[in-house]
């Protein structure tokens, strides 16, 4: 059978064939859906654990049990992960252990465009890399049989193209499922202490040797000769875009990139002339291959930075930029913002007008930086917004008394806050966090977490009180507010900021977008046309449900235009009214 | 048919929340039906939140690259007025856009700081031979509901796409629950009257 899908889909898929029924993930694009899908599949386990980390440590201890074991997660994931990662590389992993990383070139969704093939090299674990959902299929399962026959973790690594790309694929027969779970001792393999680390460190090695010698026959590495004089080494999508372009070429596609077939690499480059390295982000084949002392070309002429596509590698390889026939126009730009009644848009109003150096995390509320909010002044990377906040503090002394705010979600809180919050209840931080609790992890689509109470297989859960947790670190001064009262919200964050030693608010209100809870919606605002005054205040909250009309001024009034609010976008959360001086927004 | 190696492509482009990707789902779906390899593309995540969505749809006998070359797009289709413009140079001058008369207005135009564009059509016209403004939400309307203007906009462009319209209507009733098929099958003829 021939179905359309996204490379995610088709990940879950090949997993699911594979006979895999065990899999822990942290939602993030572009590698959300991954887990998404799988746990839809009959007589699976799959769970959102708090974070990467975590993930991979459950799916290492399903391992070590003998059950084949799937984790997934984006690029930066992998950096929370890369400890147990980097370890269980030396242990290797007994069943079966596949671990997905989905990078984000041109960044579409991150905070950053590591190219995480570099990993592969850096822990010794071989990586597979499918250029399109048919190949994400076939390669997840390859992935797990190379992991038992080798007894290491894999790579599996996917790009924002090859995960949300879709195209057709032959769906395969699942292999039926054998339970070979059992408890099993092998403290020789499993337990790294520096004695048991040496004598698997020089394991690692010989399997790097053998997988050395795999990669020469590997059938996915693949040698098209045609045109002898142009090559192209590539890997994943890129190989598209090139075979796009230059269909005439002569193609080494390597579906393992890590390690590399050196010998097929050298009868490639005898075999053609000229050879180019097609790659995104960094020359991570091309040092490799130019450390084999031999000749190519490669980011001399591709970029190192965003994604390829078809027009790119064609240009760089042809040197003939053609102006754009049709230039872009210069039109206003569309950046994604806080939905219209975002329990967000409330507290980063408050905020955003405190004289204070505000802390971001990763979220939905990420976007209040900018204008007209400006409700936060830095991002780093999940958790950071508590330890910065917190080391801020310390380093302005008393200048950054009642100065240094920190704000982090639910969903972030639970995957890397805890640790740094503690952190601030030990060494007597004086810095005011707020936990910006809507009830799910909302930018990635209402993936559950330990604080909304459900698991990803649909069941009720023990749901963690953040307000008991807090309080557990040490956190004396703590308030819950309702964002959505904007006095109650001001008034709470003058107070906490005074005190001394550090505070947590907790602005409780769910997301406007999750279905679940059912909140009531209430009816869409409206502006009187007589009384507002134009004054632009409520154009401040940045919603988008609220524009500017220009009118013809009356006579004797200067009053250049009005609000209007559009009542299929409003829905009704009044923080609007809360602003207007002249009671308009009814 | 299109010819043997040649490759088409349409580009769907627009504003999170207005159906795009559904859109292109069921045009992979049609294509597929009509014997073609497709390939798609599109970005998740941020974009839902009010931003651009564009999605990529590229179908012939063989299909490498989800992607578009900028250039070479056959067919634009814009489910939002202004969005037209930003994706031009992704066209040649024989290309075909379908146009939706919606305007959604960007964050710097609802605060007053910037002006929507004005004249979007006659500048595009200008431009391109074919081009075809529907008004999607008007005829969604009157179909049944709002939320089927990208199906208005996809009978649009059916009348670009030489596909039995039978594949289409087999395609879209698969696509929605009982329910939802007559007044989707209804919103396609729609466009394609338009």
């Amino acid at each position: 059978m021939k179905v359309l899908m996204s490379g995610n889909e088709a990940i879950a898929r090949g997993v699911y064939e594979a006979g895999v029924r065990f899999a822990a993930a942290y939602p993030g694009t572009p590698s959300t859906e991954i887990l998404e899908e799988f746990s839809k599949y009959e007589g699976v386990y799959a769970e959102w654990s708090p974070n990467e980390k975590v993930a991979v440590e459950v799916a290492i201890g399903a391992a070590l049990a003998g059950e084949k074991a799937l984790a997934v997660m984006k690029h930066v994931g992998v950096n929370v992960a890369a400890d147990p990662i980097f370890t269980v590389s030396y242990t290797g992993t007994n069943s079966a252990l596949v671990i997905v990383s989905a990078d984000d070139p041109s960044l579409h969704s991150s905070q950053n465009e590591q190219d995480n093939r570099n990993y592969a090299k850096f822990t010794k674990m071989p990586m597979l890399e499918p250029a399109d959902a048919q190949e994400a299929k076939e390669f997840a399962k390859i992935a797990f049989a190379l992991s038992k026959k080798f007894d290491t973790p894999v790579f599996l690594r996917s790009t924002t193209r090859v995960s949300h790309s879709k195209s057709i694929v032959k769906l395969g027969k699942p292999v039926a499922y054998q339970d070979k779970t059992a408890i099993t001792f092998n403290p020789e393999k499993y337990v790294m202490v520096p004695a048991l680390a040496r004598l698997r460190r020089v394991e690692v090695e010989k399997r790097l040797e053998k997988l050395k010698q795999y990669a020469e026959t590997f059938r996915e590495n693949k040698m098209e000769i045609k045109d002898r004089r142009f090559g192209i080494i590539t890997a994943g999508m890129p190989y598209n875009y090139a075979k796009e372009v230059f269909p005439d070429f002569s193609f080494l596609k390597l579906g393992m990139v890590y390690p590399l077939p050196e010998k097929m690499i050298r009868n490639f480059a005898k075999k053609v002339k000229k050879i180019y390295v097609v790659e995104e982000l960094d020359p991570y084949l091309e040092e490799q291959i130019r450390a084999m002392g031999i000749s190519v070309i490669g980011k001399e002429i591709f970029p190192y930075t965003n994604e390829f596509d078809p027009g790119i590698i064609e240009n760089a390889i042809k040197k003939h930029l053609k102006g754009d026939k049709f230039p872009a126009q210069k039109i206003p730009s569309r950046p994604p913002n806080l939905c219209p009644g975002c329990p967000h848009r409330g507290l980063f109003y408050v905020l955003g007008k405190q004289k204070v150096f505000i802390t971001g995390d990763i979220g939905c509320y990420t976007l209040s930086f900018m204008k007209p909010l400006q409700g936060l002044h830095s991002c780093i990377c999940m958790g950071a917004s508590v330890g910065m906040a917190h080391g801020m503090s310390k380093a302005l002394k008393e200048k950054g008394k009642g100065k240094v705010v920190g704000v982090i979600g639910d969903s972030t809180f639970v995957h890397s806050g805890i640790t740094p919050l503690l952190n601030m209840a030990y060494n007597k931080s004086d810095a005011l966090i707020i936990i910006c609790d809507n009830s799910t992890t909302a930018m990635t689509g209402m993936q559950e977490h330990p604080a909304t109470g459900f698991t990803l297989l649909g069941e009720p859960s023990k749901q963690l009180d953040l307000k008991l947790l807090v309080s557990a670190l040490g956190i004396e001064n703590i308030k819950v507010i309702d964002p959505y009262n904007l006095g109650e919200t001001k008034e709470a964050i003058k107070e906490e900021l005074a005190k001394d030693g550090p505070s947590v608010i907790i602005s409780q209100r769910g997301c406007v977008l999750f279905k679940r809870k059912n909140y009531s919606t209430e009816k869409p605002l409206m502006i009187d046309a007589e009384k507002c005054t134009g004054c632009k205040v409520c154009l401040g909250l940045g919603c988008p449900a609220i524009s500017w009309k220009k009118i013809e001024p009356k006579e004797g009034s200067k009053q250049q235009g009005i609000s209007v609010i559009d009542e299929g976008l409003c829905t009704g959360c009044g923080i609007c009214a809360q602003v207007c001086k002249f009671e308009a927004i009814l | 048919m299109i010819k043997k190696n040649e490759v088409k492509s349409v580009l769907f482009a627009g504003v999170g929340g207005q159906g795009i990707l559904k859109a292109s789902d069921i045009i992979c779906e049609v294509l597929i039906a009509a014997g073609y390899d497709v390939k798609k593309s599109e970005v998740h995540g941020m974009a839902q939140r009010g931003g651009c969505v564009t999605s990529h749809v590229r179908y012939g006998s063989k299909v490498y690259s989800p992607l578009e070359k900028s250039g070479n797009v056959d067919i634009l289709v814009s489910f939002e007025k202004m969005e037209s413009l930003r994706y031009l140079q992704y066209l040649r001058k024989d290309s075909s856009i379908i146009v939706n008369s919606e305007k959604i207005y960007p964050p710097a135009v609802n605060i007053g700081a910037s002006p929507y564009p004005s004249d979007i059509i006659k500048n595009i016209k200008s431009r391109f031979a074919l081009v075809c403004e529907v008004d999607a939400a008007d005829l969604a309307k009157k179909a049944g509901s709002v939320k089927t203007s990208n199906i208005v906009l996809l009978g649009a462009l059916s009348k670009l796409m030489n596909i039995d319209r039978r594949i289409w209507v087999k395609i879209i009733e698969n696509s929605f629950p009982e329910k939802l098929v007559k007044m989707n099958i209804d919103a396609f003829q729609m466009g394609i009257d338009a």
